[in-house]
């Protein structure tokens, strides 16, 4: 689908479990994420998509199994061999994740700061067009409490994107936002997949958004505690025979009744 | 770090800045200081990009910062830096709206000022008023108070603040009779220690330093606790379901902070006694030698006065945890500055009270 030069993996997950204690949340995930791809993790409300993405972020090591992230694991990383990884990619969290007691353009300078030598004006300019591009042009002087959930979203977007990564993994993007800003973003999204060759690992469980930017998805499912479902959304939409995923894709409760799902 | 792909030459008395190959944000760094300084100076610029390989945002804001006087631009020849540029151009266009700035306006400055204490003064003395009613409306329906949360907050700010209450009330007394020791001995009055460590513990120094123990362990949780309810827009919640946060949040709070600060006082005092009684062993002097002179000398009264100044303590020390709390602002900063508030406030208020009870009682010959 869509972005070119689509077969180098840049992230492998083999046989990876995760489980807090003795609760399980899912075990035996594989899949690949291809270079320049929008590959989206769905599922349920609490089947562990943000667990699997941290785990991605190497915040966590995996219960069992192997993620790979841009050739190699985050264990085998340490010192400035983490830092030099942690620099390729970008992060956006669920809640945005700004530091409070600083502006939004301070927020986004913060990762350039870290890892780059530009002076102070560069790094103002960097996030006053990060910022613009996702809308925040005028409220680059704000503190996160003067903004809104969803502006707070965006500037984490903005800060995610400071350093150009090569992967962005973005929490729940769409949620809690306007459908026109929503669209917007997702956008965005394809615009940087398709212009830059930027990977985009997505967690969210919009359903619009989903079927918009996706190119590929996996689905959790809580019951069955692992993948469901893997493949092109549209497809999964059409064809899936899975009683969760077809319920998924259309909205509806799954046959036999009970469990809502998303 | 590569050779810098950077050439500045002045054709026809333009200056041309000629980057090549790729800049990146490792090469925009080392050629920002040096490129800015050709740049300086020179009228008519030419920024030439033709041969830019391969371009992310710290090489865009490089070029772009270099034409923001006015520039002649030969965009790059290649696609994915051409529309790097043009991506970090369109955020920037969006963003290039300057800074509303802000005027000096002294006179407005003060008033604002002045506007901004009062709406403070008023919203304490609202919620004072809140408080007030609330407790008066307690006192003829006990049983509509959150009995279960008020023994949480028992055991919260009560049973786990013994065992520090025993550490420092032990020490206090042992600190107390020895330094007392010093001057009594010069007169032969050791034994007389026993009832001015008394007194002062059981009237002063237990209810007061139990008092700041309560005010750092539990007015700064009881702020930091529902300054978070607050952010987290749960205050606003229980408005909204028809509950009032007064009767449900703060009542239970100060209640129990009222009715366990008698019994870290009482501890505070009983452990400063026996600590004295150790030390006063040491010097010579058996137990039940102190015990006689306590008898003799303490009174019911010593002890009842302090316990009730304790009250009169918790319910400070509660009620400035809970108003910091909830009148904490926004965001996790807000949380912080409202337990500080907590605790300094509760202090002061606890050092202004017991003067008003030093007076009082002293007036009133107790």
């Amino acid at each position: 689908m869509g972005a070119d030069g689509g077969s180098e993996a840049v992230i492998a997950a083999e046989g990876v479990a995760m489980g807090f204690g003795p609760r399980l949340l899912f075990r035996d995930v594989s899949f690949t994420v291809r270079r320049g791809e929008v590959f989206v993790i769905l599922g349920g409300s609490g089947c562990g998509k943000s667990t699997l993405l941290k785990l991605l972020i190497g915040l966590y090591p995996p219960s069992a199994g192997r993620i790979t992230v841009l050739g190699a694991e985050w264990g085998a990383l340490a010192g400035p061999a983490r830092r030099a990884h942690l620099r390729r990619i970008g992060v956006m969290w669920q809640s945005g994740a700004l530091l409070g007691s600083l502006t939004l353009a301070e927020n986004v300078m913060l990762p350039i700061e870290a890892h780059t030598g530009l002076p102070e004006e560069a790094r103002r300019l960097i996030a006053l067009s990060k910022l613009g591009l996702v809308g925040l042009g005028d409220a680059a002087d704000r503190l996160p409490a003067q903004i809104s959930g969803g502006m707070m979203k965006r500037a984490g977007i903005a800060r995610a994107m400071a350093l150009d990564p090569e992967i962005l993994f973005l929490d729940e993007p769409s949620a809690g936002l306007d459908p026109i800003t929503s669209a917007g973003l997702d956008a965005l999204i394809l615009s940087l997949a398709r212009q830059t060759g930027t990977t985009f690992v997505v967690v969210t469980h919009e359903l619009a958004s989903i079927l918009a930017i996706g190119d590929r998805c996996i689905m959790l499912d809580t019951q069955a505690q692992g993948v469901i479902a893997e493949g092109e959304p549209r497809a999964l939409r059409d064809t899936a025979t899975h009683p969760v995923v077809r319920a998924f894709f259309r909205r509806e409760l799954p046959a036999g009744g009970g469990a809502a799902v998303g | 770090m590569s050779a810098a792909p950077f050439r500045a030459e002045v054709t026809g008395g333009r200056l041309r800045l000629t980057f090549t190959g790729p800049l990146r944000a490792e090469q925009a760094a080392a050629l920002w200081r040096a490129a800015h300084r050709a740049r300086r100076g020179a009228s008519a610029l030419v920024l030439d990009a033709a041969e830019v390989t391969a371009l992310d945002s710290a090489g865009a804001a490089l070029l772009v910062s270099l034409a923001e006087e006015g520039a002649e631009w030969i965009e790059p020849r290649a696609e994915t830096p051409r529309a790097a540029l043009a991506r970090f151009r369109q955020g920037l266009g969006a963003s290039r709206a300057a800074p509303p700035r802000k005027s000096f306006r002294p006179i407005s400055a003060v008033g604002g000022a002045v506007l901004g204490a009062l709406a403070q003064w008023r919203e304490k003395l609202a919620f004072l008023g809140e408080t007030t009613l609330a407790g008066l409306a307690l006192l003829a329906r006990p049983w509509a108070l959150r009995w279960t949360e008020v023994q949480r907050h028992l055991d919260e700010a009560g049973t786990r603040a013994v065992p520090l209450c025993v550490l420092l009330g032990t020490l206090v007394g042992v600190i107390l009779a020895f330094q007392s020791s010093i001057p009594m001995r010069k007169f032969g009055a050791e034994i007389f220690i026993p009832q001015l460590v008394g007194i002062s513990l059981t009237r002063e120094l237990g209810p007061l330093l139990g008092a700041v123990i309560l005010a750092g362990r539990t007015g700064s949780a009881y702020a930091a606790e529902l300054g978070t309810m607050r952010v987290n827009e749960e205050v606003n919640a229980l408005r909204v379901m028809g509950l009032d946060p007064v009767a449900w949040l703060v009542l239970p709070r100060v209640v129990a902070a009222m009715l366990v600060m008698p019994v870290i006082a009482l501890v505070m005092s009983l452990t400063g006694l026996i600590g004295m009684a150790i030390v006063m062993t040491m010097l010579g002097f058996p137990p039940p030698a102190v015990i006689a002179q306590l008898a003799q000398w303490m009174e019911l009264g010593d002890v009842a006065g302090g316990l009730g100044k304790a009250a009169a303590f918790g319910l400070a020390v509660g009620y400035i945890g809970c108003h910091a709390g909830l009148s904490a602002g926004n965001g996790p900063r807000a949380v912080g500055d409202a337990a500080t508030a907590a605790v300094v406030g509760g202090i002061i208020a606890l050092v202004v009270l017991d003067g008003i009870f030093a007076v009082l009682f002293f007036r009133l010959g107790w």
